[in-house]
């Protein structure tokens, strides 16, 4: 099966984040006046083959720990769906 | 010395010190051996360079991608068995991401790419890259980065400077370790540390960059040179070497 998982990649709490200060800094100098803060991450979007859904997480996990987060300074969510629009492809 | 010292220098896709480092292993008459990450054969080096640049073009994190490369397997045994390991900027984030050092390089604080001559204080001065400087002593080398924040959690810096593994820190020119000096926001203004025994160094200036005269500045040469040095040393390397 086809699935898809979104992938976000944060900075660990307590680490100094000048991307999202500076970004933080910007949308004040815009009016916006409220901006607290500003963390900024990555968003990565992985297409992958497994054969069921624990499977597919297990993977992520796999992915995540081994290649996508650097576990000394980052942390890693996801959200994972089956792939509709591959399965329907697989069945016609 | 029973013949020159055999120094291979590892080329990631992206990676543009190394020109630099085979330079300098001219002068120092070196027999150096520029060996493409793809490769796991190292060449029976006597020590192994890993040279600035950007592996992979940073993508992901910087190194994160070039600690796969086949090239490592061969590093990762050479450093555990002892070897004489150096990596400058990007081979300093390598290494980080390989674990053969703790810690990790982040962005900038400041957010610029910083390019400039950049005092150090030495903390240490032993082993295959630092024994020909003196503790205490300030030397110069450039610095050429735009991700070389250094930083590691409480705990693990705590016991790095306990194991008296910081060997480098930014300084101003009269060698003070004060905040106005560090160029990126390293923790504890930490330009170099070495793995437990010693054996592999990580920094992120570049000693390539400061081999000559001509170009401003020595010391870069003093660091490379000690190889020799700590080469002759070693009893188990002089009798692989004859």
């Amino acid at each position: 099966m086809r699935w898809l998982a979104e992938v976000h990649v944060r900075l660990r709490p307590g680490i100094a984040d000048p991307e999202g200060q500076t970004i933080a800094g910007g949308l004040r100098s815009l009016g916006f006046d409220g901006v607290a803060e500003v963390r900024a991450g990555k968003l990565l979007r992985l297409s992958f083959e497994a054969p069921n859904r624990e499977a597919a997480e297990i993977a992520v996990g796999e992915m995540c720990r081994r290649l996508l987060a650097n576990p000394v300074m980052e942390t890693a969510d996801w959200e994972l769906r089956a792939d509709e629009a591959a399965a329907i492809e697989v069945l016609a | 010395m029973s013949r020159a010292p055999r120094v291979a220098v590892v080329v990631f896709p992206g990676t543009w010190s190394e020109r630099d480092f085979a330079h300098v292993a001219g002068l120092l008459g070196w027999e150096a051996r520029l060996v493409w990450h793809a490769s796991e054969d190292l060449g029976g080096p006597d020590a192994v360079i890993l040279p600035g640049g950007f592996a992979h073009g940073d993508h992901l994190r910087t190194g994160a991608i070039a600690r796969f490369s086949p090239v490592m397997r061969a590093v990762e045994a050479f450093a555990a068995g002892g070897g004489a390991v150096l990596g400058s900027c990007n081979g300093f984030q390598v290494l980080t991401e390989a674990g053969i050092l703790p810690g990790v390089l982040l962005r900038n604080d400041h957010l610029e790419f910083r390019c400039d001559w950049q005092p150090l204080r030495v903390e240490r001065a032993d082993g295959p890259w630092l024994m020909g400087l003196t503790e205490g002593e300030t030397i110069r080398l450039p610095i050429s980065h735009g991700e070389g924040r250094y930083y590691a959690d409480a705990a693990v810096l705590d016991r790095l400077e306990a194991d008296g593994r910081v060997v480098l820190r930014y300084a101003d020119e009269d060698g003070s370790v004060v905040p106005d000096a560090n160029p990126n926001g390293s923790l504890r203004s930490i330009a170099g540390i070495v793995n437990e025994r010693g054996n592999v160094l990580g920094l992120m200036p570049h000693p390539e960059r400061a081999a000559e005269a001509e170009v401003g500045g020595t010391d870069g040469l003093r660091i490379l040179r000690a190889l020799d040095a700590w080469l002759v040393a070693q009893p188990a390397a002089a009798e692989r070497r004859l």
